[in-house]
């Protein structure tokens, strides 16, 4: 006997021609289809830098300033300067304030649905986690806006309710059903065996946790966290209307700050097309893709690990 | 049982441990409480969150939620009325964006599912999905304004908006849809295969219809997605203020810009100053409403489905 395959599409004699003939064209779409993503991928890099290259080649552009000035002058008069130190770091702030309450909870909450709960309580447990997922960006920087900041200006001493923490505590919620998900898949692929085996040496839940479980399952609870980074570094409303909007390098939790990806929201709309500054935004826009991209790729690489195994 | 318990053994009474307890038992139980209450404690207050901020946006907007607010369009420079030119122009998006992504996404999935092997080209279609996935939503924006609002001339409109949303909710639709497929049993396809058909027959006979609720699911978290972007349609054609007529229920062409009601809370809590102040609160309250619902629904689907899967 051959292994199984479905019979060629021509090679039935005496189908009808129409019916081969939207076989044919049906494969054709999905082929089409199937390379879609590949093609709306390059088209987003195309077109980004199609908008950017007149200025990326202009000989005014100045890669080590761009990336390392903390001068951030758009629509200065007089010393216009496009530095973006001040807004990665922003990001960079933002996001490790996220992952800082983020991760902790998120792998706790992923260990607990995993391996603590009963079978009812898991199901609702990852209605609520899916639920959260879908709460919009522009409601957490409405949240962001009136309830945290409101909070952060009666608990603590900032002068202003927005600013690196009340961004960071909102990405944390943003990011962490993300985690979850995630992190649980990754603690459900860890074997029964391994459980048994520890749970059998007389092992305690705890340990069997810490020293079994999370080992196992390093890579895709890596992958998790990758992945909480990537969503906290994309994200773009929630901390526009969160992190208040002053360019700096923040100095403490309670500074204001400005991200990559709230810049760009924040001057589009002011810049005129074509005009410097509008490319200008367009370059951290590949910045920002490069970024996505790179971390994107690592959470990936750290889930394939985890295949391989 | 009424066995006579033959002497010489202890009596066992029910719940109490056939053996003797050790202090390294005891302290083996203490810890597993310990372990479950920490990690339950964990997931309390990322679960707590949800409760209280949907419980306060509602506490909040009560004031200002009617049919009314929903039929209403904002008057008095926006500070009071209500949202409909918004809610339309939401509905527009997903429907425009959805007519888009919905064959693309579900033919891409069925593509990578049932047509591609494993070889790198595959993978990098894998990896450009996952790509696509994670590019921030404020670049899809720069793409979309790069590409369909200059390039293909479509101007600051309804078309560009929803093309910018349908790019970037593919992936939503092609990882749930794909997710169907590959839960029908290969042994459906085999048995298929087996009596003379092809793939595509095979396809649209046996692995379709097996698997419709589940792309439906995937479907309807598309519409959840797009419904609450603001980043990818503000610089594409979402404006702050359209007149419309009340209650209007085709206000919008295709080359006109629109309103929506993510893009309307934006509006209301960062640039319209003295907004009576149940407004915005009942705003988010309409948009995260929707949300809610619609996901519910996806949820609700994939119970049903599950409950009366047969294989």
């Amino acid at each position: 006997m051959t292994a199984p395959g479905p019979t060629r599409s021509g090679a039935r004699p005496g189908r009808p021609f129409l019916s081969l003939a939207a076989e044919r064209a049906m494969e054709a779409a999905i082929r089409l289809s199937g390379i879609s993503a590949i093609v709306f991928v390059l088209a987003i890099f195309f077109f980004i830098f199609r908008e950017a290259a007149p200025v990326l080649f202009s000989g005014e552009f100045k890669p080590l300033e761009f990336l390392f000035s903390v001068q951030w002058y758009p629509t200065s008069v007089v010393d216009i300067r496009y530095g973006t130190l001040a807004l990665t770091a922003g990001t960079v702030g933002v996001t490790l304030v996220a992952m800082i309450l983020a991760v902790p909870f998120g792998l706790g909450a992923a260990v607990f649905v995993s391996e603590f709960c009963g079978p009812g309580m898991k199901e609702s447990l990852k209605i609520v986690i899916e639920l959260l997922a879908a709460i919009p960006s522009v409601v957490w920087g409405f949240v962001a806006l009136t309830v945290i900041s409101r909070l952060m200006v009666s608990y603590t001493s900032a002068p202003v309710g927005v600013n690196m923490l009340n961004g960071g505590i909102v990405l944390a919620l943003m990011s962490v059903p993300i985690i979850v998900s995630i992190g649980e898949d990754a603690l459900k692929a860890v074997p029964d065996s391994y459980r048994e085996a520890a749970l059998a040496m007389g092992a305690t839940r705890w340990q069997l946790v810490v020293r079994v479980l999370i080992p196992a399952a390093r890579n895709g609870l890596l992958a998790a966290v990758l992945l909480g980074v990537g969503r906290a570094v994309g994200e773009t409303m929630a901390v526009l209307m969160a992190t208040g909007h002053a360019v700096q390098i923040p100095h403490g939790l309670l500074d204001s700050v400005r991200t990559l990806t709230a810049n760009i929201a924040a001057e589009l709309g002011e810049a005129p097309a074509g005009s410097p500054h509008y490319r200008m935004l367009f370059v951290t826009g590949i910045q920002l893709f490069v970024l996505t991209f790179v971390v994107n790729l690592a959470a990936d690489l750290a889930i394939r690990g985890v295949r391989r195994k | 049982m009424d066995e006579p318990i033959p002497s010489g053994a202890p009596a066992r009474h029910d719940g109490e441990p056939p053996f003797a307890q050790t202090s390294f038992g005891r302290r083996k139980v203490r810890q597993e409480a310990a372990a479950r209450a920490v990690f339950l404690v964990m997931t309390l207050l990322m679960v707590a969150p949800l409760v209280a901020i949907v419980t306060h946006l509602v506490v909040e907007a009560w004031p200002a939620l009617s049919l009314e607010f929903l039929l209403d369009i904002p008057r008095e420079r926006m500070t009071t009325g209500g949202v409909w030119p918004a809610f339309v122009g939401t509905i527009y998006l997903v429907v425009i964006s959805l007519a888009v992504a919905a064959p693309i996404g579900v033919l891409a999935a069925v593509y990578l599912n049932e047509y591609a092997k494993d070889s790198w080209f595959n993978r990098v279609i894998s990896l450009a999905v996952i790509n696509l996935a994670g590019v921030p939503s404020i670049v899809h924006a720069l793409f979309g304004l790069g590409a369909f609002v200059y390039a293909a001339r479509f101007g600051f409109s309804v078309a560009a908006a929803s093309l910018t949303l349908a790019i970037m909710t593919l992936p939503v639709i092609i990882a749930s849809t794909r997710e169907a497929l590959s839960a029908v049993p290969m042994s459906f396809r085999e048995a298929c295969w087996n009596v003379g058909a092809t793939r595509w027959q095979t396809i649209r006979g046996v692995v379709l219809p097996n698997s419709t609720s589940g792309i439906l699911t995937g479907i309807i978290l598309q519409v959840s997605r797009a419904a609450g972007e603001t980043a990818p349609i503000m610089f594409t054609g979402a404006v702050l203020y359209k007149a419309v007529e009340r209650g209007a229920l085709l206000p919008y062409y295709l080359d006109d810009q629109c309103m929506a009601l993510s893009m309307h809370l934006y509006v209301l809590t960062t640039q319209v100053p003295n907004v009576a102040p149940a407004i915005p609160y009942a705003t988010a309250v309409v948009l995260l409403g929707s949300v809610l619902l619609v996901n519910a629904s996806a949820i609700g689907l994939r119970i049903w489905l599950r409950n009366r899967k047969r294989w």
